[in-house]
């Protein structure tokens, strides 16, 4: 896309407000996550940071740290707030690194299959098909279970329950667009095939990838919370939002809603923001709803 | 002269869009008599599928009919409630569209739909309304009907397709049948055929029939009179043999110059210049002048209304000579 | 449509061929075959025995061939934890699940269908921009902690309806079922709810778009031509058109929601095949894994064969047609 696309497509998409009020939630979210160690009163991680005394204290506490915990602390004395923000941290790395690789593999699997036709197109995307009619969550799930915990298992069970979807879009728009007259004719000439692809398959695909990117990053996101929710995510040393959410479920009963409550909406936030963002890039990249 | 079943007098339907005011139709009237077949001609985007629509109250927002009145029967149909409207519709004035592929459902057998049609003007039993649809699937002459009846759509050829239409059309025998280019996407020889026996339809139970069409030679076979419409208004109407032989319209001149029946061996076909303007945005006065060989700046003013014995025309400078 | 039939029955078992193969590959490749077949705490003698007992020494499309064998006599090993046969362990578990997740589908769709048609046929109406809202919310807001939420609400502060377990049931046909009891009932309405608001966000958006499509084609023009009322439009003309692409969906997601079921019976503690699941995940019960991916395998394919013959019937364009 050039300047010009992008700057056209900047102010559609400030036609709507929603959708410019969620890209700032998203965006202020995305900066509080980078920058949360040099502002948060406390590093969550650090073991040696956290006192139990302080364990599931209500909002605004002031702790043995000095300080308020404006969103009170966890059962292990964590600080909330801070804990959010680290959660956010991961969460965000998650499903951009899975939602990233998802991307990579799918549109490389798609394009390809496009371009040798055939049985192996024929073969690969009866595959994808299969897996799409499984609901990614299940795969996610026993991938992680025979995988067990950790980011890097995390993210190859994420990508592998993901790409799937990445590739069936990859391959609609690669159908299309070698079916023109354009591409049929560079192909023809002694340009590198892979160039052809790369310089006229590949960037007429990008649309549509950006579309189910945005949906995916979200899913990813709340993928990752639910497997985490499990206990079959990030370890517990590095709690991501689902754990937050998972380890105060149990004293929820008891009236401490806080532990559970607060990490959840940050969670929510996030993927409805991700999600309004995601709804108004697609409406504007459907060529059928274009007025 | 009776009174006529039906009669349009001033009738205006626009469309509010966000690129402003479309004025689809602005000012038509027109009356038509029981057993008369009114032919209503003009190019796409004339007006003349909206004028159909608006003659049942069919018009979905962000149109509107803004001004003038549809007698039928006397009974002015606009500003009518929705239930008083409904209750007309397929009763007293029906309505057969372009393509019946379309405008049937096809995950509905032809009785359910038909069923249906009968239910929404009689309470009658089921069997006695499946036996209704049967009569008049055999009245527009669908060969085994009582058997066909459960199939679906697309089982049905095109013109069986459209026959099948016509029969639900006729259903409850209206006084009043809006023909919306019935013939158009059908095969050259099923559209003679289902002309004619539309026509033979339309005398036996002496409904007044109006056939929208874009082209005038299928028309001119059928109708008794015709009316010729222009970006939203009727420039000319008159009996058909006399609005063929002499028509008094510049527009409607250029149309039947454009006939291929008209056309001389060799000779490239006469075209009228310059493209139909959009309603959005119409020349002041007369919306014909752009394109017309006998413009002048009077025509920057509305046209006035001409009437000779049973013909009309809107035009500042009729065409009075004879055509050859 | 007998042909039909078989040929889609065909295509199902290749399906479920590649199917256990992958399963097969999955656990018995990727993961310790020993794990699966042997308790972390059987001694060496038992070891080297099971071993050789399961072949585990031969090569890896003989072990295949092997389980599958097996598979089709329905034998799938013993649960570790529970010592009984898995499938009769599964099979045990499986009407929480099901009542769960029939009920679930069910209230989605007799709810999300009219929802959905109402905001296509009044898309400008407040009420169906509250209704847009709600299935915006639906998709976004992950399972578990819409769970939560109800928990929080419901059973916490208003104390109404009970956080957990199956409640009292009824013994029919062998096996216990909460719905028919007061109290069933009402420990089946929070993860009901909980599962079906996922696929009743699906269903508003659906009937939505079906709707919205279909009242500005021709067929509905056509039916107001004819005099119809916009009841009988509704809940003839357009429910017909939009129940094949629904129906599609409920079958599908019938299956997704029973792969939703684990999240949902975990938090609310309903003893049915998921809550299962992440319980031999987490005591390492393998051949109850496998034999759950077998069967959701299983069941998934099932699903896509019914909802094939179920779209063959309700879409006459895809019966041999006599003309």
């Amino acid at each position: 896309m050039e300047a010009v696309g992008l700057s056209a497509f900047w102010r559609d998409f400030r036609e709507n407000p929603v959708a410019v009020a969620a890209l700032a939630v998203v965006a202020l979210i995305l900066a509080l996550a980078v920058a949360a160690p040099l502002f948060t009163p406390q590093n969550p991680y650090d073991i040696a940071n956290l006192d139990l005394m302080d364990a599931r204290r209500p909002p605004g506490y002031v702790g043995s740290g000095g300080y308020a915990h404006w969103l009170g602390t966890d059962a292990q004395g964590r600080d909330l707030l801070s804990a959010i923000l680290y959660g956010l941290r991961i969460s965000l790395q998650m499903g951009l690194i899975a939602g990233g690789l998802a991307l990579s593999a799918g549109a490389t699997l798609g394009v390809t299959a496009a371009y040798l036709g055939g049985r192996a197109e024929a073969l690969i995307m009866r595959v994808i098909d299969l897996q799409l009619s499984f609901p990614a969550i299940l795969l996610a799930l026993v991938l992680s279970a025979l995988l067990g915990q950790g980011k890097t298992q995390l993210i190859i069970a994420l990508t592998a329950a993901q790409y799937a979807y990445f590739a069936r879009t990859a391959h609609g728009a690669a159908t299309a667009e070698r079916n023109k007259d354009y591409v049929e004719a560079a192909l023809s000439t002694p340009l590198p095939a892979l160039r052809v692809v790369f310089r006229h398959i590949l960037p007429n695909c990008l649309p549509p990838l950006i579309v189910v990117a945005t949906v995916q990053i979200a899913n990813a996101i709340s993928l990752e919370a639910t497997l985490s929710f499990l206990g079959l995510g990030l370890p517990a040393t590095e709690p991501s939002l689902g754990m937050l959410i998972a380890n105060g479920f149990q004293y929820m009963l008891s009236g401490r809603y806080w532990i559970s409550i607060y990490p959840g909406v940050a969670l929510i936030v996030l993927i409805v923001a991700i999600n309004l963002v995601g709804d108004q890039v697609r409406d504007q990249l459907n060529p059928r709803l274009q007025r | 002269m009776t009174a006529p079943v039906l009669a349009v007098d001033d009738l205006a339907t626009h469309f509010f869009t966000r690129a402003g005011v479309a004025k689809a139709v602005d000012g038509v009237s027109f009356a038509i008599q029981r057993g008369e077949v009114l032919g209503l001609v003009g190019e796409s985007g004339s007006g003349k599928s909206v004028t159909g629509f608006s003659l049942l109250g069919l018009i979905d927002p962000p149109g509107r009919i803004v001004r003038g009145s549809v007698k039928l029967g006397g009974e002015d149909m606009v500003g009518l409630s929705r239930e008083r409207l409904r209750a007309l519709r397929g009763k007293r004035i029906a309505m057969i569209f372009q393509d019946p592929m379309m405008t049937l459902n096809p995950v509905l057998s032809i009785a359910q739909q038909m069923t249906l049609a009968v239910h929404a003007h009689e309470k009658v039993s089921q069997a006695e309304a499946r036996e209704r649809a049967i009569r008049a699937l055999i009245r527009v002459g669908i060969p085994a009907a009582a058997r066909r009846i459960d199939d679906y759509p697309h089982q049905f050829s095109g013109g069986m397709r459209q026959r099948v239409a016509i029969a639900m059309a006729l259903l409850h025998g209206p006084d009043v049948i809006v023909a919306d280019e019935p013939t158009t996407a059908l095969d050259v020889s099923i559209q003679a055929q289902i002309l004619t026996e539309m026509r033979e339809l339309a005398r036996e139970t002496g409904a007044a029939l109006i056939w929208i069409s874009h082209d005038l030679a299928t028309v001119s076979s059928l109708a008794d009179r015709i009316a010729v419409m222009y970006a939203g208004r009727i420039v000319e109407e008159g009996p058909t043999a006399r609005v063929l032989r002499d028509p008094r319209h510049p527009y409607t001149r250029g149309l039947l110059g454009a006939l291929p029946s008209r056309a001389v061996p060799g000779q490239a076909l006469p075209q009228i210049p310059g493209a139909t303007p959009s309603l959005l945005r119409l020349p002041p006065g007369c919306p014909f002048s752009p394109r017309c060989p006998n413009a002048d700046d009077a025509c920057r003013t509305e046209p006035p209304r001409a009437t000779e014995g049973a013909r009309a025309w809107r035009c500042h400078h009729p065409v009075m000579e004879r055509a050859a | 449509m007998l042909g039909f039939v078989i040929q889609r029955l065909m295509q199902a078992a290749a399906v479920m061929l590649v199917m256990s193969a992958l399963v097969f590959i999955g656990v018995y490749a990727i993961g310790n075959p020993i794990d699966v077949l042997i308790s972390p705490d059987a001694d060496q003698h038992t070891r080297a025995e099971v071993i050789a007992r399961f072949g585990l020494d031969r090569p890896l499309w003989e072990q295949y061939a092997t389980f599958l064998g097996r598979l089709l006599q329905g034998d799938m090993g013993r649960s570790f934890v529970f010592g009984m046969p898995v499938l009769s362990l599964i099979l045990s578990r499986l009407p929480a699940t099901l009542e769960l997740t029939l009920l679930a589908v069910i209230s989605a769709t007799l709810i999300g269908v009219p929802l959905g048609m109402y905001a296509g046929y009044k898309p400008h109406s407040p009420v169906s921009k509250a209704i847009m809202a709600l299935s915006v919310l639906g998709f976004s807001v992950p399972t578990f902690w819409v769970g939560i939420l109800l928990i929080f609400g419901f059973a916490v502060q208003l104390g109404i309806l009970p956080a957990g377990g199956r409640g009292q049931t009824v013994n029919v046909l062998g096996v216990g079922w909460s719905f028919l009891t007061l109290d069933g009932l009402k420990h089946l309405a929070l993860p009901a709810f909980n599962l079906s608001l996922f696929k009743m966000s699906m269903m508003i958006r659906l009937s939505r778009a079906g709707t919205r499509e279909i009242m500005l084609s021709d067929t509905v023009k056509f039916a107001r031509a004819a005099g119809l009322s916009e009841r009988v439009i509704l809940g003839r003309h357009v429910l017909k058109l939009i129940s094949i692409p629904i129906v599609t969906v409920f079958g599908l997601e019938l299956g997704s929601t029973l792969a939703f079921a684990v999240v949902t019976e975990t938090i609310f503690s309903w003893p049915g095949v998921g809550k299962l699941i992440i319980d031999s995940i987490s005591t390492l019960d393998r051949p109850v894994m496998v034999a759950y991916l077998v069967l959701v395998a299983f069941l998934f394919i099932i699903i896509n064969l019914s909802v094939d013959l179920v779209y063959a019937t309700l879409d006459p364009r895809l019966r041999k047609g006599r003309g």
